[in-house]
């Protein structure tokens, strides 16, 4: 089923991809296959693939159960939010927080997530900033 | 003679204190990433491609770095195959058939030092293939046409999935929404934004990069939450490794083996599409057949560790040669690779050979210091690397994911960026599931353009003619090739994996009886 559902998203994605090939401005100016042409054959390849892929569909992935789901989506969410926020915290905080959430998901205990998240924030900041000079994210309190 | 002179320029290139000590780093980093279970010699070198980007290294000293982080990892790949019977890395599956059996007899530090010199015989084999190999490479690729460098990318995206690749559809697919990627961004003939929809941070297309990272290391991560894996595989009780030298005896019972097998896997791993898992699978089923008469192998016997290790290490330089000479990768870690070169805004191919010999004689010279230091770290510092097996992931996976942020955010500076790669990060996780390769993703999103150009720069040339493609014997040799190596898998991917998987199940029932 998860083969079907693949293959049927891929095609879409091959259809939307030689729809947006084909409405591209061409210049005025051009060589004799123009911009359009190969994102074409790409998007047959890969509308072939989906067909073949929906039509012979592997056995089905073990998804995760919803809860697993959840842990994995809100990974997602806490590390856009990462992003985010990055270049406002400063890199030491935002890192602190961010290595604090992933290790207590894994399995860590609270405590011990909180000490080593902070660990690994100071410790990539030396690493890479104090010793190899490379720029990081400079916060409100200058790192 | 010409190339022992260029060897001995590229010596005094990469004899300075700043290489050797990367090329140190490198070895170190690598062993350690390839011995971890979930972190493979891709992955490695992904994740330090941005840094040796960001600390502003040359092309040879980042060179050095990363392709000692390449030997490192293959060299640290068989420690928990032999330990914990879970391997490192994809190649070192086959190292488990007789490591493991090794180890419950008590013989760990016999079978990870034996496979640390076999791993050594088996890269400075390969290496010196490489040196023999690529120049005459080079010759015919200055025969290449734009015609047929097409051919030849359609090629390599065909025979990437492998002669093991159970769905070729899939491959077919990984590969074209990788070359789909490449073409987001403003045109490189015409001046035209294609796909960008009027995002201007997506003008400059998508930076491959964050594609790469974003596919391979934080997809990993996600795996990792998503089974809550957060204890390490071994606990320090069951790391025992007893005696560290192999006797000379078992050496000289064993040289053989390794020279057989070296030279199997580097023709393993110059063959488009085989690779090191390939590599070691060849060379150990050929040893089983040749010299196990007596039925010890997948007992524990040493010639069946000696054989996978030589064999894939040997396939791992064998794997450089396509690269180098043709700019065509035929792993994914050299597809990996390859990004570092571009990266640095070097073109790997026929031109480089004459117009950069520095880069290309100097990253050989590399190969050949860091293969001794591999060698000799592996021996004597091995107690250290199995420390390293004790190491949780719930400790190392959130240190994986903020170097990669760090490296990616060190190169651009900006939030957007970061979004994407955790969008790659996403969608890597979902294909994983789905079962869909990772790699021709990767190699269309660097190879995509170059394909582009090529091909419309050949019918550029003849006005139009589309049939220029298929005008030489040349080109015509290699869209049969590209059409035989899709083909092949299709019929005989199944059975063969199929024997892979079995092979490894029959020794796991041996072992318990």
């Amino acid at each position: 089923m998860s083969d079907r559902i693949f293959g049927a998203v891929g095609l879409f994605l091959a259809l939307g991809y030689a729809w947006a090939a084909l409405v591209i401005e061409e210049s005025f100016l051009s060589d004799a296959v123009g911009p359009k042409a190969f994102p074409l054959i790409i998007a047959a390849v890969l509308g072939l693939a989906s067909v073949a892929i929906f039509l012979k569909p592997d056995t089905a992935p073990e998804w995760p159960s919803l809860p697993r789901l959840l842990e994995v989506a809100m990974a997602v969410l806490a590390m856009i939010l990462y992003a985010l926020l990055l270049p406002e915290a400063g890199f030491i905080l935002a890192t602190a927080v961010a290595a604090a959430y992933l290790t207590w998901r894994l399995g860590s205990s609270p405590i011990g997530s909180i000490v080593t998240g902070c660990l690994t924030s100071v410790g990539i900041y030396a690493v890479f900033h104090l010793v190899l000079g490379l720029s990081l994210a400079k916060g409100p309190f200058g790192f | 003679m010409e190339t022992l002179s260029s060897l001995a320029d590229g010596f005094v290139i990469a004899l300075t204190w700043q290489n050797l000590l990367l090329a140190l780093l490198g070895c170190f980093l690598g062993t350690i990433m390839g011995a971890l279970p979930g972190l493979g010699p891709s992955n490695g070198v992904a994740i330090l491609i941005p840094l040796a980007f960001t600390l502003g290294l040359g092309a040879t000293p980042s060179l050095i770095l990363l392709t000692s982080v390449y030997y490192g990892a293959m060299y640290g790949g068989r420690i928990s195959s032999i330990l914990l019977n879970i391997p490192g890395d994809e190649p070192a599956m086959m190292t488990c058939l007789d490591g493991y059996p090794m180890a419950q007899q008590g013989r760990a530090g016999e079978a990870l030092s034996l496979s640390g010199v076999a791993s050594f015989v088996g890269a400075f084999i390969a290496t010196w293939g490489l040196i023999l190999l690529a120049p005459q490479l080079v010759k015919i690729a200055l025969l290449f046409g734009p015609a047929e460098y097409f051919a030849l990318f359609t090629l390599a995206f065909a025979t990437l999935g492998g002669v093991a690749s159970t769905n070729q559809a899939k491959t077919a697919f990984a590969a074209a929404l990788g070359i789909g990627l490449a073409t987001v961004g403003v045109d490189t003939q015409t001046g035209v934004p294609r796909f960008t929809f009027g995002e201007v941070h997506l003008y400059d297309g998508i930076d491959f990069l964050v594609a790469i990272v974003g596919l391979f290391a934080l997809s990993e991560v996600f795996l990792f939450l998503e089974h809550r894996h957060g204890n390490a595989e071994a606990n320090s009780s069951k790391i025992s490794v007893g005696r560290l030298m192999p006797s000379f005896a078992l050496l000289k019972s064993c040289t053989p083996t390794m020279l057989r097998t070296s030279l199997l896997g580097f023709i393993a791993g110059v063959l488009p599409g085989a690779g090191a898992s390939l590599g070691s699978f060849i060379s150990y089923t050929f040893e089983k057949k040749l010299v196990d008469k007596e039925g010890t192998f997948g007992k524990g016997d040493p010639r069946g560790v000696a054989a996978p290790e030589a064999g894939n290490n040997a396939a791992a330089g064998g794997a450089l040669v396509p690269m180098l000479a043709l700019g065509v990768p035929g792993s994914g870690t050299t597809a990996v690779l390859l990004a570092v070169l571009l990266a640095l805004n070097i073109t790997p191919g026929p031109l480089l050979f004459t117009q950069q010999p520095d880069v290309v004689w100097g990253l050989i010279a590399a190969l050949f210091i860091a293969n001794f230091m591999l060698l000799a770290m592996n021996i004597p510092m091995i107690g250290l690397f199995t420390r390293v097996l004790l190491i949780p992931p719930r400790i190392l996976m959130p240190i994986v994911a903020m170097v990669s942020f760090v490296g990616i955010y060190g190169i651009s500076g900006s939030s957007f960026d970061l979004m994407v790669m955790v969008g790659f990060g996403v969608l890597g996780w979902v294909l994983r599931k789905l079962d869909v390769p990772l790699v021709p993703i990767i190699l269309g999103t660097l190879l995509g353009n170059a394909m582009e150009n090529n091909l419309r720069r050949a019918i550029s040339i003849s006005n139009g003619d589309w049939f220029t493609l298929i005008d030489s014997p040349l080109s015509i040799a290699l869209w049969s090739l590209a059409a035989i190596g899709f083909i092949l898998p299709i019929v005989f991917g199944k059975v063969l994996k199929a024997r892979m998987r079995h092979m490894k199940k029959d020794e796991e029932g041996s072992t318990i009886d």
